[in-house]
């Protein structure tokens, strides 16, 4: 919830014509580079009608209005202050929190805190059972009915493969491991954390990717925010994408390096910045830079676009620059077998230097790896925080991506991971074509199983959240500060577990809603009723 | 001073060669002119000291070459078109020790097989000897079975489970605070909620020998930094006054700047414990937030093993946030945050690692909350563990050339050399010969790994000695044997 784009101060660049139906085809140098692309590559961030952004930020003035009106009858006593006081003997200390830190929280977050933190009680499959709250106080405190909402349809977890599973058969080499293991490690890779169950994850994930080697590491976030400062120092530059991850952000920050930030998958802006730092190096003393790092992700996780991948290999190469890319939702997600954006688009994996990912989404896991080069995990494998000062990975984990990853590579001897991954992608331009015949605006590439879907007014957010779920929909809903301020959006995340009546249920809804909400703000040609047929013949696909 | 001939006058802006008389021509006036300046610097030159006259030349020639010289060099500027980028490896990383991986195959329990020798360990945190408990195997196995392994998300989107919920809220009871937040990951706990509240600007007091996971914390932060000596409350003390004094220069900045206090209840990096009464006097007396990390202290001090706050006897009201991992005592993942909820909650929107990071896996909590099940049926473990601690301390005394180092109750304590062998390297290799001398008899140890680059007060090398609660006596007085000789 709070701060994704630390480091973007607001929209992007309007003028770049990225928006309003413009359908991005590639381009380098302001020509086109249409031969880099082995296919179509088409991303669409359509803009609102103008009322919208002025009937937000009217809705957001309002808003801000009354809670300084309830503010002051709270400051007055005439309102009960239901916020967590400070302790008696420490009043007078210099105040934890800022007051305009908790303004936002106390008065527009706690109005719709009921859509954050649902509990669920089961698999987080295509289906699951949330735990039922209610509150007797606006949101202040949560009371549990002790029932449960059952068979909730999933739009929300990051299940890209399904495999978010409790199979018995499935879990059987798990469930040994961890009666063999236990649950933890208790120690670090470099102490005496390196368990045989590892070597194993790694050659696995070197052999899937088709690198030189690979590293794995206990958390996802941890591996971002723990390598990237293992890897750049003082006099180094990092050219980061605006909308980077947090954990990106963090390890950049981490590192000491100088951080320069250009508009989300915009090429002529990282030229622009590429082509001033090997130009006048770095700032006062004009020496070369030490190495520049260009921070990008696979799939965005907010917008569901792709990164632009063979235009900044190229870019990379010619201005002899590294690349790290974060394939975090992309690996597993795209790709003809799901080997990510890097098989997606062809590229050479040896082209990429750092190539990271997590185990959190598609492998239904923990964890992270970085991979490439032999010399640089062998550098990691010494120098990586991580690997020096925090546990490694619980060997039943291991053990459950070991099974993964075979699956999806077909070591298994079945189909089934192949079959997940076509599914995935149907179900993704089914979802995604559907929604946009409806008339809904929704941002990002065409074959990115993130779907955003854009509500503008933060009134909408919590109408549509809690409508969702009384339809027993589960979505996620996200608003600012993950946003910009007038762009507050559900997002979809679609599974290859989820089957066709569940989408057409979920399509269904939504488009009774979107006419409820009157949040089909799109002004592209559309089909008001369209018919919800799957058609297999209709989708092409290269596999 | 300078005489200046003043015999002309200054009639209507300009000079004329004689009063009265005007120069029908005006070339000739401005010769007039120029003659007179000239005899005027003249004049100067003359009665100028000797080193005004030198710099003043220096001067001139100064201009004359910033005027006639280029700003760069051409062949400096072609050096960047064709730039010659670092490797994106630092050198000497190919011989490095820790490359060397120790490889162990069975579960890390008691007993240990490194590198194909089957050991006692005395190298994992795993204190109270949970990780090998059945228990603890039946009840993650049972979660694993309802949950399946992972969450697939952050806790804000779907990735809250009945399960963390109940671990939050049994961390709370057991460490009897008001509430209680929990990480996916140990090291990212501390690092996560630092910079949740301290901020650019603020000020951070913080013992030398604190662990990394604070110091990264730390960095995130951007706060100031003010370093005491390890435990020397004189020195800390002397820190809070000199504070004190600027806050008085500066009333207005004082008033907004939040101070915080970092410590260890056991140190990562010495084995010490912390004098935590007098820290909590100094805190009420120059108004700083104590946080405690007991990553090392919880579940192992205290009559119930809630710390060091039991242990000494503290309040723990008097803390502001106590943080620990749950990867050592409670032999799981992650780690918790427990405090005030006027502290805690807010870390439920700002902590980074919680809300941008897929929360802990269901069978992991299911796991804590079935070892916290154990360490409050049966608090007598504590009592076990620090038994035995005492009597590995007193064995390892007294061997020539290495010295115990940390608390006689620790149950991770430091062997160093007494003597230095010159270099690091050297005292490395010599404690590293050790390892592998007692790894070939059975015994598993390991050198405590520091990233000499980034850590900011290196401590010395050592060999970290854990204990574990459920050792037998008959392997313990064989292992003290070999580590002895």
């Amino acid at each position: 919830m709070a701060s994704r784009r630390a480091h973007s101060s607001g929209d992007r660049d309007k003028s770049s014509g990225l928006r309003n139906g413009y359908s991005r085809g590639p381009r380098l140098n302001g020509k086109p580079a249409s031969d880099l692309y082995k296919k179509h590559f088409y991303e669409s961030f359509e803009q609102p009608p103008l009322y919208v952004p002025v009937l937000t930020y009217m809705g957001y003035g309002i808003v801000t209005l009354f809670g300084y009106l309830r503010d002051f009858l709270r400051a007055w006593g005439f309102e009960k202050c239901h916020a967590a006081q400070e302790r008696k003997e420490q009043k007078d200390f210099v105040p934890l929190y800022q007051d305009f830190e908790n303004f936002y929280k106390r008065n527009l977050y706690m109005r719709v805190r009921d859509n954050w933190n649902r509990p669920i009680c089961s698999v987080p499959g295509p289906t699951f059972d949330l735990v039922e709250r209610v509150t007797d106080d606006y949101n202040w405190t949560f009371r549990y009915t002790g029932r449960i909402i059952k068979d909730v349809i999933n739009m929300g977890s990051y299940n890209y493969l399904g495999f978010a599973e409790n199979h018995s058969e499935f879990l059987k080499p798990v469930a040994e491991v961890m009666m063999e293991y236990g649950s933890g490690v208790c120690s670090t890779r470099q102490e005496m954390g390196n368990l045989d169950k590892h070597i194993e994850v790694e050659k696995l994930v070197t052999q899937f990717l088709g690198v030189e080697a690979a590293m794995t590491f206990g958390m996802g976030f941890a591996t971002n925010c723990m390598n990237i400062p293992a890897l750049m120092g003082k006099g180094c530059l990092i050219l980061s994408d605006e909308l980077n991850h947090t954990s990106l952000i963090l390890g950049a920050r981490l590192s000491g390096s100088t951080i320069r930030v250009f508009k989300h998958n915009n090429m002529q802006s990282l030229e622009k910045l590429l082509r001033d730092a090997v130009v006048n190096g770095q700032p006062r003393t004009h020496r070369p830079w030490k190495k520049i790092l260009i921070l990008v992700e696979g799939i965005y996780s907010m917008e569901g676009s792709i990164v632009c991948l063979p235009e900044i290999v190229l870019l990379k190469k010619k201005y002899k620059a590294y690349l790290y890319l974060d394939e975090a939702h992309s690996i597993g997600a795209v790709g003809p077998t799901g080997r990510g954006v890097v098989e997606y688009f062809g590229v050479d994996p040896a082209d990429i230097d750092v190539m990271m990912g997590t185990f959190t989404k598609s492998f239904g896991a923990i964890g992270g790896y970085i991979a490439g080069k032999k010399e640089l995990v062998d550098y990691l494998r010494g120098y990586s925080h991580s690997a020096a000062y925090a546990t490694s990975m619980p060997p039943a984990i291991a053990e459950h991506i070991v099974r993964t990853l075979k699956c999806i590579m077909g070591l298994d001897g079945t189909t089934i991971g192949a079959e997940r991954i076509r599914k995935l992608k149907e179900n993704t331009r089914y979802f995604r074509q559907h929604l946009q015949q409806m008339g809904f605006i929704i941002y990002g590439n065409e074959d990115s199983p993130v779907v955003p879907l854009l509500l503008y007014m933060p009134g909408k957010v919590g109408a549509f959240a809690r409508r969702m779920l009384k339809k027993n929909i589960g979505v996620v809903v996200v608003g600012f500060p993950a946003t910009p301020i007038v762009e507050s959006r559900a997002r979809f995340c679609l599974s290859a577990a989820h089957t066709q009546e569940m989408l057409d249920r979920v399509l269904t809804v939504l488009n009774e809603m979107g006419n409820f909400l009157r949040v089909k703000y799109s002004r592209k040609p559309r089909n008001s009723c369209p018919e919800l047929k799957y058609d297999e013949n209709y989708f092409e696909f290269d596999i | 001073m300078l005489k200046i001939p003043w015999n002309y006058s200054k009639k209507e802006g300009s000079f004329f060669p004689c009063p009265g008389q005007q120069s029908p021509n005006k070339i000739v006036h401005w010769l007039f002119v120029g003659h007179y300046w000239v005899q005027l610097c003249f004049y100067c030159v003359f009665q100028a000291p000797a080193y005004h006259l030198i710099l003043e030349g220096i001067l001139i020639l100064w201009i004359i070459r910033l005027l006639f010289s280029k700003t760069y060099k051409l062949q400096e500027r072609s050096d960047l078109t064709e730039k010659v980028t670092e490797s994106l490896l630092r050198n000497g990383s190919q011989n490095h020790l820790s490359l060397q991986y120790q490889r162990s195959t069975l579960p890390p329990t008691h007993k240990i097989v490194v590198n194909g020798n089957e050991c006692i360990n005395f190298a994992s945190f795993n204190f109270l000897g949970l990780l090998d408990n059945e228990k603890v195997k039946n009840v993650a196995l049972a979660s694993l079975k309802k949950y399946g392994v992972g969450t697939c998300g952050p806790r804000g989107f779907y990735g809250t489970f009945d399960v963390h919920l109940e671990l939050e809220d049994r961390i709370a009871k057991f460490m009897r605070t008001e509430e209680a937040i929990i990480y996916s990951y140990g090291f990212a706990t501390i690092a996560s909620a630092i910079p949740a509240y301290s901020k650019r600007g603020d000020l951070v007091f913080v013992d030398e020998a604190a662990c990394f996971a604070i110091q990264k914390g730390l960095q995130a932060s951007r706060s100031n930094i003010k370093y005491f000596k390890h435990n020397d409350m004189d020195d800390l003390e002397r820190l809070l006054k000199e504070q004190e004094f600027e806050d008085q220069k500066n009333p207005r900045k004082a008033r907004v700047t939040r101070r915080f206090l970092f410590v260890e209840g056991l140190y990562m990096n010495t084995g010490s414990i912390c004098p935590l009464p007098e820290l909590v006097k100094l805190k009420y007396k120059y108004k700083v937030r104590i946080f405690l990390e007991e990553s090392l202290s919880f579940g192992v001090l205290g009559e119930h093993g809630r710390g060091v706050t039991e242990h000494f006897g503290v309040n723990i009201d008097d803390i502001d946030l106590i943080s620990a991992n749950m990867e050592n005592a409670l032999a799981s993942i992650g780690g918790f945050c427990c405090g005030r909820s006027f502290v805690i909650d807010h870390q439920r929107l700002s902590g980074q690692g919680y809300c941008f990071s897929a929360s802990l896996p269901p069978m992991l909590a299911s796991a804590a909350i079935e070892a916290l099940n154990i360490m409050e049926d049966d608090p007598d473990i504590f009592r076990k563990l620090s038994q035995k601690c005492q009597q590995i301390h007193l064995a390892l005394h007294g061997i020539s050339g290495l010295k115990v180092v940390g608390e006689s109750f620790s149950p991770a304590f430091h062997l160093q050399l007494t003597r230095s062998r010159g270099s690091r390297e050297n005292d490395v290799k010599l404690l590293q010969e050790i390892v592998d001398y007692c790894q070939n008899r059975g015994i598993a140890l390991t050198q405590a790994r520091y990233l000499d680059k980034e850590e900011k007060f290196l401590p010395s090398p050592r060999i970290i000695v854990n204990i574990f609660c459920i050792w037998y006596s008959a392997s313990l007085s064989a292992s003290q044997n070999f580590i002895v000789k």
